[in-house]
């Protein structure tokens, strides 16, 4: 798909709604920005390429009125969460879908070229080329891909009012948590020892969860209400944990994987993992997967005397 | 002794585990894909190409540091009487901050004029940074997002640093900035450096001229940040994408407020002081629940007139913010707090 398809789909949507979010050139040639469109002349800044990372649902239940939005088909999986839990107006989102087969991580990118500025970006078949003071390197795409995309099953966005360009497949492997079942194979105490390492890092910005787009409290979070005081201020691995074990239990049959926690974090902990470790558990007991029908109710919304898939001990 | 200091690569170890043994020493290491200051031990390695993705202030204004200890005591005799106990800790190392970049010891200046320049000094802020001495390591290269030429400041600047380093090809260049500087000096190993000071200088120029330039001036801007204050539409524009995290807050070297968090457990407890960040919606959350910042876009003007507009109004013109780029850098949505000023001017 061009980027001029999509700017034609904006301009179709533009009319009926506030805004439609996007992406443009963020501050170097490495980064995208989200790009609130609100008239059309706006319309010719709006970019299309792997680095259009974020996913632009997250903004959804703040907004009032009537909005277009840009969503890629692992993305996409939060509008039908959303329609699970109520919490948007479907007829007020007017959802442009894009068929996406890969993203970039900047991250990878970054440690890639040695973490220089970034002089120019280009993009030639499956290769990613940056350009730097050190000179330019060309890096396959899928070696520089986020997690999400070695696994992706939705490369056409599970809901959309308007595609731009055509439906595609993707022939990626379904996600079978082998890293998941690896780790877990390693005895409790390196796995608390790795975690203490990772959340040691953490400086409580919250990014992971203001970005998250099932993270809807909040400003009303309990990782920081004063009453009840739940998690102290103290800088501490044990305070850290545990707001982000509130973080993923909090998302356990809702987290889409969009794996968005983890791309934000300044200090670069593998948050993700936690949630996949999550969702792992929810396929497992409930034979449930997040984000994929609006019809379905989150496993832990509801109740059912016997549960298909999980063994009770014997009466 | 002479002025300047030159110090071959090899010998920086050696002059670090010295360093060590009469102060407790924070240097940048590599942790994963992060630049992180830790405490330095023997055998560490540094990383010094690149600045850290946390600033070093928290080794002088801590993520989360006890003010006081509480303990409240019954009085056997008569239960119904406690006594409150207040045990405060103003018993600090001497630190030395090894490897910190232009910008991060700035930060500290932004500080000192509110936490040390005052009627009532911080005792904590001020006991950490009169003991803590600074070296800093001017930068070889822009960082991506950074632009401090454009906030008078530069990739030299030597304000808020005790002694400077550069690095040139065999080995670092020192200048001492202040007599905690010199003393550093005095440490064996160091060469007479004068001839290495017009490489030097040099090296800083052809830098300065790489560094991003998001706008030609400051003049005026103060006072135009101010006359957009009710400009709703101009901030919630800017800020549309903004998420409302601490990000840029907490990694940023001249963002300072904290909160006060008292934590008791049974007869004992503390008082806490953290980090705090004008991005969280109960930064001005009141006690009556009302919230004079309830939308981002009014917490996100309030960070950029803190650094543009209200803080040089207090400070004799002192632009809040030295450039270092990390508010842009490692911000989720790629927020530009350069360009948000730079429309601001344009407004």
């Amino acid at each position: 798909m061009t980027v001029e398809k999509l700017k034609e789909a904006v301009r179709k949507i533009l009319p009926e709604v506030d805004v439609v979010i996007g992406y443009r050139q963020g501050f170097d040639p490495l980064h995208a920005t989200p790009f609130f469109m609100t008239k059309p002349e706006q319309v010719d800044q709006l970019i299309w390429n792997p680095l259009c990372v974020q996913n632009l649902c997250s903004y959804l239940p703040f907004l009032k009125g009537k909005v277009g939005v840009i969503v890629k088909g692992c993305d996409s999986r939060a509008i039908v969460q959303y329609m699970q839990e109520k919490l948007i107006a479907r007829e007020n989102v007017k959802v442009i879908g894009v068929p996406c087969l890969r993203v970039i991580s900047v991250k990878k990118v970054m440690a890639a070229i040695n973490q220089q500025s970034v002089q120019e970006v280009t993009f030639e078949g499956e290769n990613i080329l940056v350009k730097t003071p050190e000179g330019q390197k060309t890096i396959p795409l899928a070696d520089v891909a986020p997690r999400k995309c070695a696994t992706c099953q939705l490369a056409t966005p599970l809901q959309y009012d308007l595609l731009a360009g055509d439906a595609i497949q993707s022939n990626r492997p379904q996600d079978t948590f082998e890293e998941t079942k690896e780790f877990e194979k390693l005895p409790l105490k390196e796995r608390r020892a790795y975690w203490e390492k990772e959340f040691d890092r953490c400086i409580r910005c919250y990014a992971c969860r203001n970005v998250c787009p099932m993270c809807i409290c909040q400003d009303k979070c309990i990782a920081e209400s004063r009453d009840p005081h739940w998690t102290s201020q103290r800088a501490n691995v044990t305070e850290k944990s545990m707001f982000h074990m509130i973080h993923g239990l909090h998302l356990a049959g809702r987290c889409i994987s969009c794996e968005e926690c983890e791309r934000v974090c300044p200090m670069d902990i593998p948050v993700a993992k936690i949630k996949k470790k999550i969702s792992m558990d929810l396929k497992e007991l409930f034979n449930y997967e997040a984000g994929m029908n609006p019809d379905d109710t989150p496993p832990l919304y509801t109740f059912k005397i016997e549960e298909a898939t999980i063994k009770e001990h014997e009466l | 002794m002479a002025e300047t200091g030159f110090l071959p690569k090899e010998k920086l170890p050696a002059l670090l585990d010295a360093l060590s043994k009469k102060f407790q020493v924070f240097a940048p290491v590599l942790e994963g894909d992060v630049v992180l200051f830790k405490r330095f031990a023997s055998g560490v390695e540094l990383c010094l190409t690149r600045p850290a993705n946390l600033p070093p202030k928290g080794i002088i204004f801590p993520q989360s540091e006890t003010l006081f200890n509480v303990n409240f005591k019954k009085d056997p005799e008569d239960l119904k009487k406690t006594s409150v106990e207040l045990k405060e800790n103003l018993d600090f190392a001497p630190t030395i901050i090894f490897g910190s970049r232009p910008c991060d010891a700035q930060g500290f200046r932004i500080y000192d004029r509110v936490y040390l320049e005052t009627d009532i000094a911080d005792p904590y802020y001020k006991g950490r940074r009169e003991k803590t001495t600074i070296v800093t390591l001017t930068c070889n290269t822009p960082s991506p997002g950074c632009f401090c030429t454009s906030v008078g400041r530069g990739p030299a600047e030597s304000d808020g640093s005790d002694l400077m380093m550069t690095e040139l090809d065999k080995g670092y260049f020192f200048e001492p900035i202040t007599e905690k500087g010199k003393e550093i000096l005095k440490e064996g190993g160091f060469e007479d450096g004068s001839a290495y000071k017009e490489q030097a200088q040099k090296a800083h120029e052809k830098v300065s001229a790489l560094v991003k330039k998001p706008f030609a001036t400051l003049e005026g801007t103060p006072e135009k940040l101010l006359s957009l204050f009710d400009n709703n539409q101009f901030w919630e524009g800017e800020t549309a994408k903004c998420i409302s995290c601490g990000a840029c807050t907490y990694l940023c070297p001249t963002c300072y407020c904290f909160n006060i968090t008292d934590e008791q457990v049974g007869n004992t407890g503390e008082r806490i002081r953290s980090w705090d960040a004008c991005m969280f919606s109960h930064f001005t959350l009141e006690a009556s629940s009302h919230n004079p910042r309830q939308n981002k876009h009014q917490r996100l003007k309030n960070r950029v007139g803190h650094k543009f507009s209200y803080y040089p109004k207090k400070y004799k013109g002192v632009i809040a913010c030295c450039g270092c780029g990390r508010c842009i850098r490692y911000c989720p949505v790629s927020v530009d707090i350069s360009e948000i000023v730079a429309h601001a001017q344009g407004a």
